[in-house]
């Protein structure tokens, strides 16, 4: 519709890169640069690039405001569930040894449910800013 | 146990591996050229910054600002702090950037001359730097092994990765594993902070207009709801 | 005469560092405009950055990513420290921004002198 063109095929392209490049700093961060922090500010840019390009609503139906919404303390309560979990299997807030019969394994199991948490709570808080600040100038 | 082998192996490759990597002839260059490389990169941030002060354009301090960010990102790799320098780049050139620029769209984008003097601040900032300046003299020289900073904990971080007790990433395993509950704590204030923006930005309580936060319904004629709250 | 030129470029990092921290203090102070206060203060943040990470590196050392080919390696704990800072420091920008734009609108302007002189009880 407008003279954009080259900029929404080569949005569309990399976008879909751009998820995957935040997946692998989640799941390689145990072996790799990387973590929950920075695959969660990764895919909210991910995001916040879409609704620049094709507009914020076409970008609210990736990620619906209430679901943003949630997942702002959603991140939390995952991080404090994990630790809540280990205080059930008899261990301490966050010690993860508990979790399986192998330190290693069950450091890791712990890792990485705590990095979900970081996920979901950075990822939600970066698209949740964005939007109150696009919503704000379109109002 | 495949673990306990894997250890012992690494263990004996250990020794021929760690000369391999650090042959004794290249390395006074390479330290040389790392902090050559640094004082390069330093001296640009420095440049960035008086820049920073100098420019009354907002649009151009913000470009200027995520310029910064990408030269501290860079500065965070020659120190070896890998993921730092990543979330460096994503967060203060990235997010940072687009919030600013947010913000720009939503106030103004020209600084107006300042009336006050700037004597007096510009007194206190150079009082304060050279004390700090005079307070470096104490401070460990760049790179050197011996500071009391690499005496305490880093070593236990270390050997509990290098004893495949943990991930290989010891910075991942100290930030989610050794100090999880002060993760926990920032994780909080992430959570905060974004329900404070939610809650100024978003808010029922708004200067003037109707008072109610937009939902993608009521965009159609939204346009009459709260403009002009100035 | 080496030795001086040496000293001073080992030392080269925290006179930068403490050169952003003023720079830094000196926007806070100096400048009317909120927005350019902010950067100011996330200038000082940076600097804060740089005191941490700049103790932690070792000469020949590595990334704090354990490989047995290496044996020495950066301190990982201020990795750590300021990596949740970075992103805690990004989250409370945009924080102290939204408080800018309440006054913005609120106010009509967000210079500092300006809100004061519409703000008789600030005087």
């Amino acid at each position: 519709m407008r003279l954009d063109l080259i900029l929404r095929v080569g949005a569309k392209l990399i976008l879909p890169f751009i998820l995957l490049f935040a997946l692998y700093v989640q799941f390689h961060g145990d072996y790799g640069p990387g973590g929950g922090f920075q695959a969660g500010v990764i895919s909210a840019g991910m995001v916040i690039l879409y609704a620049i390009i094709f507009g914020i609503r076409a970008a609210k139906q990736v990620a619906p405001p209430r679901v943003v919404e949630m997942m702002v303390p959603g991140g939390v309560l995952i991080y404090a569930g994990t630790g809540a979990y280990t205080m059930l299997l008899g261990g301490n807030f966050l010690e993860y040894t508990p979790l399986a019969h192998d330190f290693l394994h069950a450091h890791e199991w712990g890792i990485f449910s705590v990095e979900i948490g970081v996920l979901v709570t950075v990822c939600g808080t970066m698209i949740a800013m964005f939007y109150a600040f696009a919503e704000r100038g379109r109002s | 146990m495949i673990l306990a082998n894997k250890a012992v192996e690494n263990a004996a490759d250990h020794a021929v591996a760690a000369a391999a990597a650090n042959p004794p002839g290249i390395t006074k260059l390479t330290e040389n050229a790392e902090l050559f490389v640094m004082m390069v990169l330093l001296t640009l941030l420095a440049a960035i910054t008086l820049a920073i002060i100098r420019q009354r354009n907002m649009f151009g301090v913000v470009i200027l600002a995520g310029i910064y960010s990408f030269l501290m990102a860079s500065v965070m790799i020659i120190l070896d702090a890998v993921d730092v320098a990543m979330t460096e780049a994503s967060v203060g050139a990235g997010i940072s950037t687009v919030v600013l620029l947010a913000t720009l769209h939503l106030t103004q984008s020209i600084e107006y001359p300042q009336r006050r003097s700037v004597l007096i601040p510009f007194f206190i900032s150079v009082v304060v730097g050279a004390a700090l300046v005079w307070g470096t003299s104490g401070l460990p020289a760049f790179g050197a092994k011996t500071a009391p900073i690499h005496g305490h904990v880093a070593p236990t971080f270390i050997q509990y990765s290098a004893d495949h007790k943990m991930p290989p990433n010891i910075v991942t395993a100290v930030l989610a594993d050794f100090r999880g509950f002060d993760t926990l704590g920032e994780v909080t204030v992430v959570f905060t902070a974004g329900i404070g923006v939610l809650l100024l930005l978003q808010g029922g309580w708004r200067v003037t207009g109707n008072g109610r936060r937009s939902e993608d319904d009521d965009e159609q004629q939204g346009m009459d709801s709260s403009g002009g709250t100035a | 005469m080496k030795e001086a030129i040496l000293e001073f470029a080992q030392h080269y990092n925290y006179f930068i560092t403490i050169f952003l921290m003023i720079s830094g203090l000196f926007i806070v102070i100096a400048r009317g405009n909120l927005i350019k206060k902010l950067i100011g203060l996330s200038l000082f943040q940076t600097s804060v950055y740089l005191l941490y990470l700049t103790p932690a590196k070792i000469h020949n050392g590595t990334a704090p990513i354990y490989d047995y080919a290496y044996d020495t390696y950066s301190n990982p704990l201020p990795h750590v420290l300021m990596l949740t800072a970075i992103v805690v420091g990004v989250a409370t920008l945009a924080l102290g921004l939204a408080l800018v734009v309440r006054i913005k609108e609120a106010y009509g302007t967000i210079e500092e002198d300006e809100i004061f002189s519409k703000d008789p009880e600030a005087e």
